[in-house]
């Protein structure tokens, strides 16, 4: 999700101000750019990459909290509801990235957006953005992206199937809808395991009352077990002639997916999925895939990624192949990699990585 | 001959070199762990400090007609250019902070206030010199292509003329240091591929525009009728880091003690022989806090060379470490003041202008190495397939 530099630059060159900063000011500071010296003086005064500023964290039940952020330069938020954005934190010196859905509706006034987290059991950084996280924190961003989208005109018929923290895009899509006062014939479908742990259940169910046509199932699954798909039929009758929005747990995805195709109406189903494939811990090997030319290769879990690329003929930058020089860093767009000096693994999207004394540990994506 | 020949170590077994080579990974395993939100912090801390001096040094220089803002101006100017060359660019380009997995602080992107592209740099420095430091036909650092700085090079009437080199390469040291990675003597000898020279002269040319550009064009002409005096200024700042990063480089593999190699000597070279060799071939200096920060940390020239990529603030406590390992196995480890380092370093330089039959040498000739003859593949120890050896000097 990082972004590192290039497009980003270019995307606010429409903007006089960042014209004139881009072009004249940068033959007075090079090697550097201007918004290097900006940014000493407001953090969020650079546009080299996406910045924001933690405004205030709202705590939304006692394990999800929403994020008011303030974006700095450049960072232009007319995204669609529904989409995701990356952000960058930096904890114990290091930046760790993680994908979250918007949950406000795009343009919102005074140019803040909000991201809702839960914070997961083992999962070190959506607890640390729920619980760590001070107002005035510098984060960074990357840009708004995902098909799972409310097209605008929204369909006449809609159908939203929500499990926990999937909740945070649709949420994005309501508001939106209650905003522009376009809301139409919505059934919404959102399980959770108990009322007090239902994201966004008050305005929920105020939504509810203002919009007639908006009409929400709640199933609370200590209580009333899971929401499985045959109960569609019962909740949602006319479900075949909506267009359904569903996200959440894996498993609840895959059911609805199945259950979708077997009626064959697989068009009218739009999936988010959250979970990271990080499934593959302690695998030796894998298929690597080098993004810029659509290569593949399967490996052991021996032969350097380095290796592999010079085995079907990508271009890898090395040097010393001994891990020192830092000649064949490159990123690594997603996966799972072993540093063979240390025996760490690494599984964090965008990562930098030295191809030459790492290895697969796991399918992974090169940016290269 | 293996480098394990080498006099100054001959006393070890292989399996002393191994048990060396393991405390060495488990210094850079016992830093690596405990890298932090400190180090971060320090060098988020230098960069700010860096910047905000440059851009001092420049507003001050708007009133650069008034001799005492030419002279704040000048220093913060230069204080700044030596900061961003010495302790955040050469380092932040060898990998040091790329495990903050900052984008703006990063080996991959970085470019620095100097003539030579980063790209050049990482090229000639990070790879050749620190991969081959100090082997003969190898490490172009060796005088840089210059200066014949070791007995074993052949001497040449031209030599003659070191000392004068010598004060013009330390005058001129960026300017220097920019034509490095095009080994002006592989040119000499017509093995250079032209079109990679072209290449590299584009590159270099674009950011000699730049460098020159900024400092003796648009600064000048925002200070008006101060424009000769800004100019000298920032030529000034120019000549204080190139004189200071010379010294400081020039401290690196240059005085006595610091050893050169042969080819013959790093073949079959395992990684802790490659250790050793980083041992041998580099000198430490001694001094406080701040000059250590001024130089980039390159007083822990042994440690930078052990472990390049680690972050430099790191450097003198990873020193007490090396220190005592190298008691404890009897491994010789140059150290000394400043002005002795760069004494010894200006010796040489002279000594080496003339042939070697009319001067002493400082450092007595190793005794004939004990000849083991060459070892078969048995016989030698397990290589670490991670590490490579020497696939990469092809292409060197």
């Amino acid at each position: 999700m990082t972004n590192w530099g290039g497009g980003l630059l270019s995307s606010v060159k429409d903007r006089d101000w960042h014209r004139v900063r881009g072009r004249a000011a940068k033959l007075l500071t090079t090697p550097l750019h201007p918004d290097d010296y900006l940014s000493l003086i407001n953090p969020l005064w650079s546009a080299r990459e996406l910045r924001g500023r933690i405004e205030r964290v709202v705590p939304e039940t006692e394990d999800a909290a929403t994020l008011v952020i303030k974006p700095g330069w450049g960072a232009k938020f007319d995204y669609k509801p529904g989409q995701y954005i990356g952000i960058g934190v930096e904890v114990e010196g290091r930046y760790h990235w993680r994908s979250y859905s918007l949950s406000s509706p795009p343009s919102m006034k005074g140019r803040l957006f909000t991201i809702t987290v839960r914070a997961m059991p083992e999962g070190f950084l959506s607890e640390h953005l729920v619980r760590g996280l001070a107002p005035g924190t510098i984060v960074r961003l990357a840009a708004p992206a995902g098909e799972f989208v409310l097209p605008n005109p929204p369909p006449p018929k809609m159908l939203f199937l929500v499990g926990g923290s999937g909740i945070t895009p649709v949420m994005s899509m309501l508001r939106t809808l209650d905003r522009r006062d376009t809301m139409p014939d919505v059934v919404m479908a959102y399980s959770s395991p108990t009322p007090e742990r239902m994201i966004f259940r008050t305005e929920l169910l105020e939504l509810a009352e203002r919009h007639p046509v908006l009409r929400l199932h709640e199933q609370h699954t200590e209580t009333q077990g899971m929401l499985t798909v045959d109960a569609l039929d019962r909740i949602c009758p006319d479900w075949r002639e909506r267009e359904t929005w569903a996200c959440g747990p894996g498993p609840m995805l895959d059911a609805a997916e199945d259950f979708w195709e077997e009626a064959g109406l697989s068009d009218q189903l739009h999936l988010e999925r959250f979970s990271l494939e990080i499934d593959s811990e302690g695998a030796e090997g894998g298929t690597i895939t080098f993004r810029n030319s659509g290569k593949t290769i399967e490996v052991d879990g021996a032969t350097t990624l380095l290796e592999a690329g010079e085995k079907v003929g990508v271009g890898m930058p090395y040097g010393c192949r001994m891990g020192i020089c830092h000649t064949c860093t490159i990123t690594m767009a997603s996966g799972r990699i072993r540093d063979l000096r240390s025996g760490e693994e690494h599984f964090e999207p965008n990562e930098s990585i030295q191809t030459c004394v790492t290895v697969a540990a796991g399918d992974c994506t090169l940016d290269i | 001959m293996a480098i394990s020949d080498v006099k100054e170590y001959t006393h070890l077994s292989e399996e002393e070199i191994e048990a060396l080579g393991r405390e060495l990974d488990q210094i850079r395993a016992d830093i690596e762990a405990s890298r932090g939100a400190a180090d971060a912090a320090y060098i988020n801390r230098l960069i700010t400090i860096q910047r905000t001096l440059a851009a001092a040094g420049r507003v001050t220089l708007f009133a650069s007609k008034y001799p005492p803002a030419w002279v704040a101006g000048t220093a913060m100017l230069g204080i700044a250019k030596i900061l961003e060359n010495m302790e955040i660019g050469h380092n932040v380009m060898h990998g040091q902070w790329d495990w903050m997995n900052d984008p703006e602080i990063h080996s991959s992107n970085w470019e620095w206030d100097t003539a030579q592209p980063a790209e050049q740099w990482k090229h000639s420095h990070n790879y050749v010199h620190h991969q081959f430091t100090n082997v003969l036909g190898y490490d172009n650092d060796i005088g840089y292509g210059i200066l014949r700085m070791a007995r074993e090079q052949k001497w040449h009437p031209v030599n003659l003329g070191q000392p004068v080199y010598n004060t013009l390469l330390a005058l001129l040291f960026q300017w220097g240091v920019a034509l490095h990675d095009l080994d002006i003597e592989s040119i000499r000898k017509g093995k250079k591929d032209p079109k990679e020279m072209k290449r590299q002269l584009r590159q270099i040319g674009r950011k000699i525009r730049r460098q020159i550009g900024k400092d003796y064009v648009l600064y000048p002409l925002l200070s008006g009728p101060a424009f000769l005096s800004t100019l000298k200024a920032n030529a000034a700042a120019n000549l204080m880091r190139n004189v200071w990063s010379y010294m400081i480089i020039f401290c690196g593999h240059f005085p006595d003690g610091a050893m050169h190699f042969t080819e013959e000597e790093i073949e079959d070279e395992t990684r802790p022989e490659w250790y050793l060799r980083q041992v041998l071939g580099a000198a430490n200096f001694e001094g406080g806090p701040l000059l250590h920060v001024m130089s980039g940390n390159l007083g822990y020239q042994i440690e930078h060379h052990l472990f390049p990529d680690l972050p430099s603030n790191r450097y003198r406590e990873i020193s007490l470490r090396v220190r005592k390992l190298c008691e404890d196995y009897g491994i010789p480890y140059t150290t000394g003041p400043l002005h002795r380092q760069y004494g010894q370093a200006l010796r040489t330089i002279w000594k080496l202008s003339v042939p070697n039959s009319w001067t002493s040498n400082d450092t007595p000739p190793p005794p004939p190495s004990r000849f083991r003859g060459r070892r078969s593949d048995a016989e030698r120890p397990p290589r670490r397939i991670e590490t490579g050896i020497w696939q990469g000097r092809a292409s060197a």
